[in-house]
């Protein structure tokens, strides 16, 4: 609570919306978009960079949002689980996860699903290795990854023919 | 310009940096979630949001946190450690001191206050302490005796709490089960609830009564900073309404009254959807309202609703009349009146008026929702019936039932003005609009007054005949509601209101018209007592006349016509002696006031004249009025350590009905009071269907699902100990949280052993967890014949009377309750605290409708009077010195123990009583309520003696006595 009075101002854009905040710089940006913002579906598992729950997209980057203090974010622009479906429309990653049963409890999930959205979005040529390796940072306890591995080379084959 | 502010909260010290617009309730309960104080008005007038700031009690509304700086604040949090109750806590608790507990976190901090200045408060003083805390369930008086005990013990020890009750529980006096949680301000209401990512909402509201809309302009507002969602009518293409689908979410096209929701909008804080709201900008074409009842009713060419007859509604059971401004008219049709009226040595008719009310609830509306991806809607809300909130919802916008969530917890307070649906569509639409993220609108109290709905107006002809020995032999009665813009609830009021429509009488000949009317007025909804408390007006007020004008005593008049077994009710159903005694209860109240020998006195008055003395009787029904088809169903679960978790969904806005359930509950499965556990968030999700919590059902309704869902449990726990005990579960017993064999207490096993199912000890294990249900269905109901209105519309009718004493100040047209005695049949009473409580409130809430209470509109159909200031509800200073509630106790066979519902019927033919005692203190016929201190004044001052009353708000009889020869 008590922050000395200091405050940071900070001019960043999430989910494509231009935001102008007053925050207390000592705080991250997983605590800024689940406490003050209330966006809650990136999750808080170690909070020391080891798990990847907590995934967001940095400039179009995945970044464990755990370990950067969200007034480095300024100017910058950040993706959350919450950006990517508009309305009712999932993403391809949101639909292909729930087809191939990638789901179990659903807590790595989002953090998940952002760390394959940087595949699909700049890999155009991509081989199983690279899925491994974009997918390494991510813990998940319950789906043996499998099927979500398949679920993102699915995705990933989806909207390189499109 | 944020400042830095430093504050002492319950001994913590705070330091803070705040805007300087924030005031301190915002500061306590956004910033330092402390939500025990409560926001009922925002300016000042209510009390709920009370806390101590160094040592006086301040409107924690009105103080801004930068004035509080350097202060010393004490909050509801700070008056316990939550596991020892302070003096006041306990004591609110003991006396039944709360209800819905949205007043009692400011009213306790008040108390204390008091305590802290004052060692020995008088009586006075405690009324004059607590007059700025406004409460609208309790009558006041259990609360007064509170503070008084503990006042009282401060000078010897200290206060000591009162024993707790054991078993049998029924018929006892067990205290509520939810007194720890709202004594402590930490029973959460959905106005403390925050979710996360969670949008406020703002209404921008119609300023004229009738108009069409020519052009809405929401370019920026939704250009604003912090903006999310916009919404205006032409975005939501739907329709809403109970039994009449004549509401739009937001108007379209039209505005129909003063106050109706016109456009929306969602935003990252409350002020910046203020702030777009502004920018809005509305071009009405402003047309000419309809306001007057009578003319609405007549008029085929100033139509509130030109397409009616394009509406879908409840076919059978409601007539609308497309191309007039009726939405419903219901007949009654009993024996013939002509030949009635011909057999009359007597023939009156008088007329009765009443104006449209409000409910005020302490907790405003308020509702949550979120559209969630894959089709989930979730709701949280102040409603009084989640399911019927997820039906009307799935109805209009065609959602699978499954796919919407209603959470219901605790509710400040309902009176009916929180049943059906009301805020829950446009919030939805806000979440929908915002991308999914939850919007939470809470009303404004000038919005609960100006746009959610009222009970409506009435105005009544009433026309007798009497025989010269006094039995009526014909009544015609025609009811004009004023119903407002939309038919809501209002039109099945107009129904349920004709079938009782006669008052508790033996009419053979019986004609009444019902007819429910659009005006350019905020629309009606239920109200505690559902149209009774306003016919019985008419008709009691008229019984009072037509015995005067007999020469004969209202009490005798009134024995002459009362119900008895083998009579009929006016829809034909046949009185039985299971039907309870209005006899009776009239009996008890005369005797109560000392009626005989007060009505061969005249009216008395003090010795400088100016204090006039009168008493007053008055009867009351009423029957909950349901569809056919109403039913509830309850789960009980047993936990590990043989206690029990008791799922409903009726909610339990105050009335103590889950003390109630509790009290059955223990009883039926022989386990102590405090092994049940009622959870309070009703959930469409997780607890068993009920159809609404309205029409004082839900004690009878929910009574008999608990007993049948408490047998299920205790045979499966007999199953199992038969076959561990080996012996048939017929020579089983329960008692005392065990099972064992009849005449053998030591040969059983305790639930406990039983309650996840029975291992024996070599470890095999039989049965399973225990787990019962239990429903209950309205049986045997009809449709009434829309002809002649015959059939059986209703379960248990509860009969009443009231008698009271006033004394009314010829100076200032004040009046004074010295006295009120109130009988109802109750069947069984199941707890006599709940019971005195639900009584003593509703009486009090009955003076309000008698004393003060009325909307006042200018002639363009404006709401003038939409703050507490203006629109008066009783205080703690306005109680009656003496309030007598008596209970008979003929049993209801298809109730739980006996019982009848009894939470309305306090409040009904409050103001009739009161009307007849002020006839009988001044000669002044009233024909109009309330009886506030200008109309009052002016009756006194400026009534002229006539013989023609019909039509005229007060007149003086000439034979305001019996003894004297009555008018032809």
């Amino acid at each position: 609570m008590d922050n000395h009075g200091q405050t940071w101002h900070l001019d960043f854009t999430l989910n494509d919306e231009h935001r102008q905040l007053e925050i207390d710089p000592h705080i991250t940006l997983l605590e800024l978009l689940r406490m003050k913002l209330g966006l809650t579906g990136t999750k808080g598992a170690c909070l020391e960079g080891e798990c990847g729950s907590c995934t967001v997209l940095v400039d179009g980057r995945p970044m464990n949002s755990c370990l950067i203090l969200a007034a480095q974010m300024q100017g910058r622009e950040v993706t959350t689980i919450e950006g990517l479906a508009k309305g009712a429309n999932l993403h391809p990653l949101q639909r292909k996860f729930i087809e191939h049963g990638a789901v179990q409890c659903g807590y790595c999930t989002p953090g998940l699903i952002m760390a394959a959205k940087d595949i699909l979005d700049h890999n155009a040529q991509c081989t199983g290795e690279e899925f491994l390796r974009a997918l390494e940072g991510n813990l998940c306890r319950c789906t043996g990854y499998n099927k979500i591995l398949s679920a993102v080379r699915d995705a990933w084959r989806e909207t390189q023919t499109e | 310009m944020k400042s830095m502010i430093t504050l002492t909260i319950n001994g913590q010290r705070t330091a803070l940096e705040v805007p300087p617009s924030r005031t301190l309730l915002e500061l306590l309960k956004g910033d330092l979630h402390l939500t025990g104080a409560k926001l009922g008005c925002g300016i000042g007038e209510c009390g709920t949001c009370t806390v101590i700031m160094n040592g006086r009690p301040v409107n924690a509304c009105l103080v801004l946190a930068v004035e509080a700086d350097g202060s010393d604040i004490r909050t509801i949090e700070g008056e316990s450690d939550g596991e020892h109750m302070s003096d006041l806590q306990q004591a609110f608790i003991d006396f039944g001191a709360i209800q819905c507990g949205f007043c009692t976190p400011g009213m306790i901090m008040s108390a204390r206050a008091l305590l802290m200045r004052n060692r020995n408060p008088t009586r006075d003083e405690i009324v004059e302490a607590i007059a700025g805390n406004l409460c609208r369930c309790t009558g006041y008086k259990p609360i007064i005796e509170a503070i008084e005990a503990v006042a009282r013990a401060r000078n010897e020890g200290g206060y000591k709490t009162s024993e707790d009750a054991h078993a049998p529980y029924v018929g006892g006096a067990a205290k509520r089960i939810d007194g720890v949680e709202k004594v402590t301000g930490s029973a959460t209401f959905v106005h403390d609830m925050v979710l996360p990512g969670m949008l406020h909402a703002r209404i921008k509201i119609s300023p004229c009564a009738s108009a069409r809309i020519v052009h809405i302009d929401t370019g920026k507002a939704a250009a604003m900073p912090g903006v999310k969602a916009v919404l205006a009518g032409k975005d939501l293409p739907y329709k809403v309404g109970l039994y009449l689908q004549d509401k739009n979410i937001l108007a379209r096209d039209h505005v129909r009254y003063q106050g109706e929701m016109v456009a929306a909008v969602a935003a990252e804080t409350e002020e910046q959807a203020r702030a777009a709201c502004d920018a809005i900008s509305i071009q009405y074409d402003v047309l000419d309202p309809v306001l007057d009842v009578e003319e609405a009713f007549a008029s085929q060419s100033r139509l509130v609703h030109e397409e009616l007859g394009k509406y879908s509604w409840l076919k059978g059971v409601f007539f609308p009349k497309p191309g007039t401004n009726i939405a419903h008219h219901q007949k009654i049709r009993k024996g013939d009146v002509n030949d009635g009226f011909a057999r009359a040595s007597l023939i009156t008719q008088y007329e009765f008026n009443n104006p449209p009310v409000q409910h005020a609830p302490m907790e405003t509306h308020t509702a949550i929702a979120q559209a969630k991806p894959g089709g989930m809607v979730e709701i949280t809300t102040s409603a009084q019936s989640p399911f019927t909130v997820r039906n009307l919802f799935c109805h209009t916008f065609g959602t699978p039932h499954s796919k919407v969530r209603v959470r219901v917890p605790y509710v400040g307070g309902g009176f009916g003005g929180k049943a059906g649906i009301h805020l829950e569509p446009l919030v939805y639409c806000l979440s929908k609009a915002a991308g999914g993220r939850p919007v939470k609108l809470t009303c404004r109290r000038e919005e609960e007054f100006n746009t959610l709905p009222s009970r409506q107006g009435l105005h009544s002809v009433v026309r007798t005949g009497v025989t010269k020995d006094g039995k009526i032999t014909a009544l015609d009665v025609r009811y004009l509601w004023d119903a407002g813009a939309y038919a809501d609830y209002g039109v099945n009021i107009g129904r349920a209101a004709a079938y009782s429509g006669a008052g508790p009488y033996t009419i053979p000949n019986c004609s009444i018209d019902s007819y429910v009317v659009y005006t350019n007025k905020v629309f009606g909804t239920a109200y505690r007592g559902f149209g009774h408390l306003e016919v019985l007006w008419a008709i009691e007020r008229n019984m009072d006349l037509v015995a005067k004008r007999l020469g004969m005593d209202p009490y005798d008049f009134r024995m002459n016509n009362l119900l008895r077994t083998g009579d009929t009710t006016i829809t034909g159903e046949p009185f039985t002696e299971n039907h309870g005694r209005p006899d009776k209860c009239l009996e008890i109240v005369a005797k109560e006031i000392g009626w005989e020998r007060r009505w061969k006195q005249p009216a008395t008055r003090n010795a400088s004249g100016r204090k006039l003395r009168g008493v007053g009787l008055a009867m009351l029904h009423k029957a909950p009025a349901m569809p056919t088809f109403t039913s509830c169903s309850v789960v009980i679960k047993f936990n590990e350590d043989a206690s029990v978790n008791v799922l409903v969904s009726g909610v339990d806005y105050g009335q103590g009905t889950y003390t109630a359930f509790a009290q059955i509950a223990a009883d039926e499965l022989k386990i102590p009071m405090e092994k049940v556990h009622i959870p309070w968030d009703c959930d469409t999700d997780y607890t068993p269907y009920d159809w609404q919590t309205v029409a004082s059902r839900l004690t009878v309704m929910g009574g008999n699902a608990i007993i049948e869902a408490a047998r299920e449990c205790l045979n499966q726990i007999k199953q199992m100990a038969s076959h561990a005990l080996r012996i048939s579960p017929d020579y089983l017993v329960c008692e005392n949280s065990r099972v064992h064999v009849k005449g053998q207490p030591s040969k059983g096993l305790d639930y406990k052993q039983l309650a996840l199912g029975y291992t024996y000890p070599d470890g095999n294990s039989i049965g399973g967890p225990v787990i019962g249900h239990g429903r209950c269905i309205a049986h045997g109901l009809t449709h009434l014949h829309p002809e002649t209105g015959q059939g059986l519309p209703a379960l248990d009718w509860t009969y009443g009377a009231h008698a009271a004493e006033i004394e009314v100040d010829a100076e200032t047209g004040f009046i004074e309750v010295l006295r009120i005695v109130s009988a109802f049949d109750a069947g069984k009473v199941i707890n006599t605290q709940q019971c005195r409580s639900q009584v003593i409130g509703g009486v009090v809430q009955g003076l309000g409708s008698a004393l003060s209470e009325k909307f006042i509109f200018d002639k363009n159909g404006c709401f003038l009077n939409a703050t507490f200031k203006d629109y008066k509800i009783p205080t703690a200073k306005d109680i009656p010195q003496e309030m007598r509630p008596i209970f008979v106790e003929t049993p209801y066979p298809a109730g739980p123990h006996g019982a009848r519902g009894i939470a309305e019927h306090p409040m009904i033919s409050v103001p009739s009583v009161i009307g007849n005692a002020f006839a009988d203190a001044t000669g002044i016929e009233m024909f109009e309520f309330p009886l506030d201190p200008e109309t009052v004044y002016m009756a006194l001052n400026y009534s002229g003696s006539t013989a023609s009353v019909a039509g005229n708000k007060y007149v003086t009889l000439e034979t305001p006595h019996c003894g004297r020869q009555g008018e032809p």
